[in-house]
């Protein structure tokens, strides 16, 4: 017989009461493991995308004038008069201190060319750098050799060109090897062709228009990067592309926070119930805690019963709140057709989970353990 | 040599008018292996004695010590310990924990002792069976008799052998057969060596004791003996 015995046995017999604080506190640390495996699944399924989408990093001429976007992205001031980069330039970019986080460096020259009789904006790329920068490209056809084009979608439906037809771009005769499927980006008014190609084309030997950049930047340090791209290339203007997710990312930080707060409050709520609970259990069994205070229990010996009753419960609303939290937000991925994004199961959550069901449970004890220790034993007899 | 001794204790509650005195200087003192009954009717103070006795309800003046312990001068902790260690406590109304088994609650004074689980079980079974329980040792006190609740109430009290025993009312809920049964165990306690302080109103309970307190209006009004006693009440 030890005061655990004792804890155990009165958990049994109040089996309403002990499952009650069980549901109050399972809720609350469940609502806050769900929101916290949501709100990370989430991120890094936003990360994830984030990657997939290529580039990152965009280097363009600095300029004060004329704003353009490319792909929906501001790209700052670009203009096509402005001092243009240096293809040479750009080896200094794998010197940087994190060359290593450089997946492709992709130089792009722009630049108006008459297709037929109609003008045409020509992009001069490194189609193995597109590749790896325009994931979600897909081709009609083949990549072009150096004496090929690839079309836009609505670059082709304007021009009326198909795949393997000739074509004359400003007197050099090349050939359609391949039509772009929509992409709902600029790239769909695009010509696309080798980039030596385009620079004898537009006559720009050696100019580069814009470079795309894809840094693995899950958890790189990006703004770092830009930094020292910058340094490498100091006409140029070098940013991160941050807006597309950036509303997104912002949204989530906005979510993130009010649904920790939200949490809060559920595991106030679940502490309240401990400590009403408890309270309730206190008093109910006030000539039990007298027997035990005659028969020589100290208080701190009736303090450590009611400390290991809610311990006891609060770890398995710890445990259970855990994987309660965990099993919903896979759920609800399901439901909500977010399969795509992955539960990761951090073990630290866990621990997490447990910890706070019990500080939550004894912290909300700790007045009704008070209260019973403190309990008057001849009063306490008294009421039998 | 006195073994416990109650030196001038009042014990008032409430306070200006509302104020009551319970006990009023009552000074005794009882020896080693002495079976002393207190009696008195309802509201003399009896039970306030015995709780004062039972280091659970601190005097408002007047010592009381036991083995040259001045129990009130311990604190709190200590008192705990105090009560662990050199009493026993039987109640009229049993008090046993409704969800621990006989033995469970045979052991509960064992509880917070550094003895092994073993022993615990071993001292609460012998406890039992001194009493006559060992075959009801699994089962909830609503699954026995008052009489036998009131022999679990006393292998309780035993179990850790302690040198004074206070009983309050010990048969008060008892039928006349089983009132013999229980106060033959207390006697027998009490050739074992044990100090017994028991409330009682039966007269015929005090005629076990070797003393008899009277109580009245929180007074010791005189200590007749139990031959006595039976005219007094």
């Amino acid at each position: 017989m030890t005061l655990r015995d004792i804890a155990i046995k009165n958990l049994l017999r109040r089996k309403a009461k002990s499952t009650f604080i069980l549901a109050g506190l399972t809720i609350g640390i469940a609502t806050i493991v769900a929101v916290i495996c949501f709100v990370d699944s989430t991120a890094h399924d936003i990360n994830t995308k984030l990657e997939k989408y290529g580039a990152n990093i965009l280097i363009v001429p600095r300029t004060d004038s004329l704003a353009l976007s490319y792909g929906g992205m501001s790209l700052g001031g670009v203009s096509f008069d402005v001092q243009p980069i240096r293809q040479t330039e750009l080896a200094g970019i794998r010197t940087i201190k994190n060359a290593a986080n450089i997946a492709a460096i992709g130089p792009v020259v722009l630049g108006t060319v008459t297709i037929g009789a109609a003008a045409a904006s020509l992009a001069g790329v490194d189609f193995e750098a597109a590749g790896i920068l325009k994931p979600w490209w897909k081709i009609d056809g083949e990549s072009p050799g150096p004496a090929g084009v690839l079309a836009g979608a609505e670059a082709a439906r304007i021009l009326n060109l198909n795949v393997g037809q000739q074509v004359t771009i400003d007197g050099q005769a090349l050939q359609v090897s391949g039509i772009l499927a929509p992409t709902g980006s600029q790239d769909d008014h695009l010509v696309f062709t080798h980039l030596d190609t385009a620079q004898n084309l537009l006559h720009k030997p050696n100019q580069i228009s814009i470079v795309e950049v894809a840094a693995l930047c899950h958890d790189c340090p990006v703004d770092d990067m830009v930094a020292q791209i910058a340094e490498q290339l100091p006409s140029a203007k070098v940013m991160a592309i941050q807006q597309v997710v950036k509303g997104r990312m912002e949204t989530l930080a906005h979510f993130k926070k009010f649904s920790y707060a939200l949490s809060l409050v559920v595991v106030a709520i679940g502490g309240l119930v401990v400590l009403v609970t408890m309270m309730g259990s206190v008093r109910e069994r006030t000539s039990e805690i007298g027997i035990f205070r005659a028969v020589g229990f100290r208080r701190s010996h009736v303090m450590r019963i009611i400390f290991m009753e809610a311990g006891l419960i609060s770890a398995l609303a710890g445990i259970v709140g855990y994987l309660t939290g965990v099993g919903g937000v896979l759920l609800g991925l399901k439901v909500f057709g977010k399969a795509t994004a992955a539960i990761h199961m951090d073990p630290w959550l866990a621990v997490g989970a447990l910890v706070m069901a019990m500080a939550v449970g004894l912290l909300s004890s700790a007045y009704p353990a008070f209260l019973a220790a403190g309990m008057d034993p001849n009063r306490a007899l008294k009421t039998l | 040599m006195s073994f416990i001794i109650c030196d001038t204790i009042s014990k008032t509650y409430g306070q200006g008018d509302a104020c009551v005195k319970a006990i009023d200087e009552i000074t005794f003192t009882v020896r080693s292996g002495e079976f002393v009954a207190v009696m008195g009717e309802s509201g003399s103070g009896k039970s306030t004695l015995l709780s004062i006795m039972g280091a659970m309800n601190t005097p408002t003046s007047g010592r009381y010590l036991v083995d040259d312990i001045d129990v009130y001068a311990l604190d709190g902790e200590k008192q705990a310990d105090f009560r662990r260690e050199y009493l026993g406590f039987i109640f009229q109304s049993f008090h046993l924990v409704p969800y621990l088994s006989v033995v469970e609650n045979v052991m509960l004074p064992l509880t917070t002792t550094g003895h092994s689980r073993r022993v615990k079980e071993f001292m609460a079974h012998e406890a039992l069976a001194w009493v006559g329980m060992a075959d009801k040792a699994k089962r909830l006190p609503n699954q026995i008799s008052g009489g036998e609740m009131e022999r679990t109430a006393i292998a309780r009290a035993i179990v850790n052998n302690p040198p004074v025993l206070l009983a309050d009312e010990p048969t008060g809920n008892l039928d006349t057969r089983t009132s013999k049964t229980i106060m033959t165990l207390l006697a027998r306690l009490n050739q074992q060596g044990t100090t017994i302080m028991m409330v009682t109103h039966s007269t015929a309970c005090a005629g076990y004791a070797q003393r008899v307190l009277k109580v009245r209006d929180g007074l010791l009004i005189d200590t007749p003996n139990p031959a006595e006693a039976a005219a007094c009440v």
